[in-house]
């Protein structure tokens, strides 16, 4: 159905002033994927995102969308269509004009608009609102129609800015999988930015964690929360985040064995360690649960989230850690409790934050 | 006993009181005393005596004072639109964020500060037909000079030329600050959407700042309805009364022929017009407004 064309930054750098904000950034993009810039605000995403739309100029690098180079043409000579955080409709024109207005700026015939704005409309469920304005439509609403206004277009990339932040939660999730299903419909290319490592994670084939300038991680969602390549990539990932615990490794039989603070040893199957001043072990919450053996810990704080129980505790030797438990959970503030850390799960980082873990199977 | 709502409205009223008076002393009184005086035939002296309307139809057989709102709806007709649209581009230039912009906003905004004495004082100096500015560099290529103030059809022209010149300040800044309120990423999406600069002006910028624009229009009217510095300084209304506005001629009745009820009947007249030209445009504006919605 669409004109297919995979995306291609090659060694891309931005500066505001003296303050670099996107370092020697390469990425290439698949026709039909879709790739979440997920980090931190303030990581460079959402200029990456504009410079692809061309609504910020390159200071080296090159961009390219099915083989040709774009970064110098004008937004609209891009063959993208963007959807912006805050919607950015027309205050004064209808939804149909809005949805028909760059279409009508390429001088296309207005039975092919009609006939485009009337598809997006019946796809998006927005057709009672075509002869409104924007400033009569709800949030969600208006959500619809700035994403109606990039399919007419009929682009080869869709970004999307930030497009669920402005939401309420309970619309927010449903967007979230409208637009899943949406992409499966459109069968487009897609670049979404966003800060919520769960939208990324739902929608993206692949995701871009970004962090102070940098390309931390491209991967595949899985990939990124079980083999994180750094230390930020597993803390930002994640929710709660990973635990990282000071410790000592030694080889072992299966892999490397980390020892805590307090002299408990966990055995993990990572392997092929090199030489490192100092180790972190990192163990997400599920892979520590709460038993009747293992490490003794205070409990400080517990979160009773329904189906599962977070417990914040505190080891020994003073290091914080968070478990999980069930959801049935008897669990109480001040209470001392064991943990059962399952090392197989367990990831270790080395001083410059690098990440090893447990060799994939097969 | 004042019920708490009673008095609740009762301090409201004390807040606004001070101002009530003075608004009442000194723009409701004076008016309605003007409504009451322009029945009389009176003078500055205080002989004054009841002759109904004959003021009002006396002007309106009076050719200077004809002569008088005709110039004086010339003036608004060249001056409004200039004043509406020259700030306008001036703003669309200049609304951006970099120190020459800075510069040219304090410059286009600096002949605002300055005296009707100021103004008139350069211009003069600078219309001249003998040895002004103007005339000195026509005269440079061999030219004559343009009696700019002293032709009858010119002289308006020159009126309005000063008047648009000292006056484009305050709309620029108000289209600015009018601008700057419109989102960027709207005209982010319009970039995205190919958007020619003229359709992007007259399909998001305008819209979005038409309230400023009737703003502006409505404000320059009220006030160029009522001039009087200029032509008072730099020509007395002459030559042949081609540049007495209405304001002069109800100066010039008032303080020089001492024919207060007349003067008055010619401020309520001059009253009427702004009123009504006011309230068109106001009523114009908002039923578009009403439609757009």
């Amino acid at each position: 159905m669409n004109r297919v064309s995979a995306i291609d930054i090659r060694n891309v750098t931005k500066a505001y002033g003296p303050t670099l904000v996107l370092d020697d950034i390469s990425l290439k993009a698949e026709a039909n994927e879709f790739i979440a810039f997920l980090g931190p605000s303030g990581c460079g995403k959402s200029t990456l995102l504009r410079m692809i739309a061309g609504l910020e100029t390159l200071d080296a690098g090159e961009i390219h969308i099915g083989g040709r180079r774009i970064d110098e043409r004008e937004p609209g000579a891009r063959g993208v269509a963007m959807v912006f955080q805050h919607y950015a409709l027309y205050p004064h024109m209808t939804i149909r004009d809005n949805m028909g207005f760059g279409l009508k700026n390429i001088r296309m015939n207005k039975a092919e608009i009609d006939r485009r704005v009337a598809e997006a409309a019946r796809i998006l469920e927005i057709e009672p609102f075509l002869d409104k304005k924007p400033g009569q439509l709800s949030g969600g609403q208006k959500q619809r129609v700035a994403i109606g206004r990039a399919i007419v277009k009929n682009p080869d990339i869709f970004l999307f800015d930030e497009p669920l932040s402005n939401l309420d939660a309970a619309l927010r999730m449903r967007t979230r999988l409208e637009l899943a299903q949406l992409r499966r419909r459109l069968n487009a290319t897609m670049i979404l930015v966003t800060h919520d490592q769960v939208e990324a994670m739902t929608l993206a084939d692949r995701i871009v964690v970004m962090h102070d300038k940098k390309i931390q991680q491209v991967g595949a969602p899985m990939d990124i929360y079980a083999r994180p390549a750094n230390r930020f990539v597993a803390s930002f990932v994640g929710s709660p985040p990973m635990n990282f615990l000071p410790v000592s490794v030694s080889e072992g039989a299966n892999g490397a064995v980390a020892t805590l603070g307090d002299g408990s040893k966990v055995t993990t199957r990572v392997k092929g360690l090199t030489d490192s001043a100092s180790w972190e072990l990192g163990l997400r919450p599920e892979h520590v649960r709460v038993s009747d053996q293992g490490l003794a810990a205070k409990v400080e704080f517990v979160e009773r989230l329904g189906e599962r129980t977070l417990v914040y505790a505190r080891l020994g030797d003073g290091t914080a850690l968070t478990a999980e438990d069930e959801g049935l959970s008897r669990v109480k503030m001040g209470d001392t409790i064991y943990l059962k850390v399952d090392g197989d799960a367990a990831h270790l980082f080395d001083a410059d934050g690098k990440g090893y873990h447990t060799p994939e199977v097969g | 006993m004042m019920s708490p709502k009673a008095r609740r409205e009762f301090g409201n009223f004390l807040f606004v009181a001070p101002y009530l008076c003075v608004f009442l002393w000194l723009l409701i009184w004076p008016l309605i005393s003007g409504m009451g005086l322009s029945l009389f035939k009176a003078d500055l002296f205080g002989g004054a005596s009841f002759v109904g309307f004959e003021n009002y139809s006396r002007l309106l057989q009076d050719p200077v004072f004809l002569q008088a709102v005709g110039n004086t709806f010339y003036f608004v007709a060249l001056t409004v639109p200039a004043l509406a649209i020259i700030p306008l581009f001036l703003a669309l230039m200049l609304n951006r964020a970099t120190r020459t912009a800075a510069f040219f906003r304090g410059v286009f905004f600096s002949s605002s500060v300055l005296s009707v004495t100021i103004v008139t004082l350069i211009w003069r100096m600078v219309l001249m037909s003998d040895g002004g500015f103007v005339a000195n560099i026509i005269g440079f290529f061999g030219f004559d000079p343009i009696p700019f103030l002293s032709d009858p059809n010119l002289v308006m022209i020159s009126m309005s030329i000063i008047t648009v010149w000292w006056c484009l300040g305050l709309p620029m800044m108000l289209y600015l600050s009018a601008l700057q309120q419109v989102p960027q990423d709207i005209y982010e999406a319009a970039a995205l959407d190919n958007t020619p600069w003229w359709k992007q002006l007259t399909h998001i910028t305008l819209p979005a700042i038409s309230r400023t624009v009737v703003l502006v229009v409505i404000m320059q009217c009220v006030l160029q309805f009522q001039l009087f510095g200029q032509p008072q300084l730099i020509t007395q209304g002459g030559p042949n009364g081609a540049s007495r506005p209405i304001v002069l001629f109800i100066f010039e009745v008032g303080f020089r022929r001492w024919d207060i009820g007349y003067a008055a009947a010619a401020s309520q007249i001059l009253f009427a017009i702004i009123l009504m030209v006011t309230l068109a445009q106001y009523f114009v504006a908002s039923r578009r407004e009403g439609r757009g919605r």
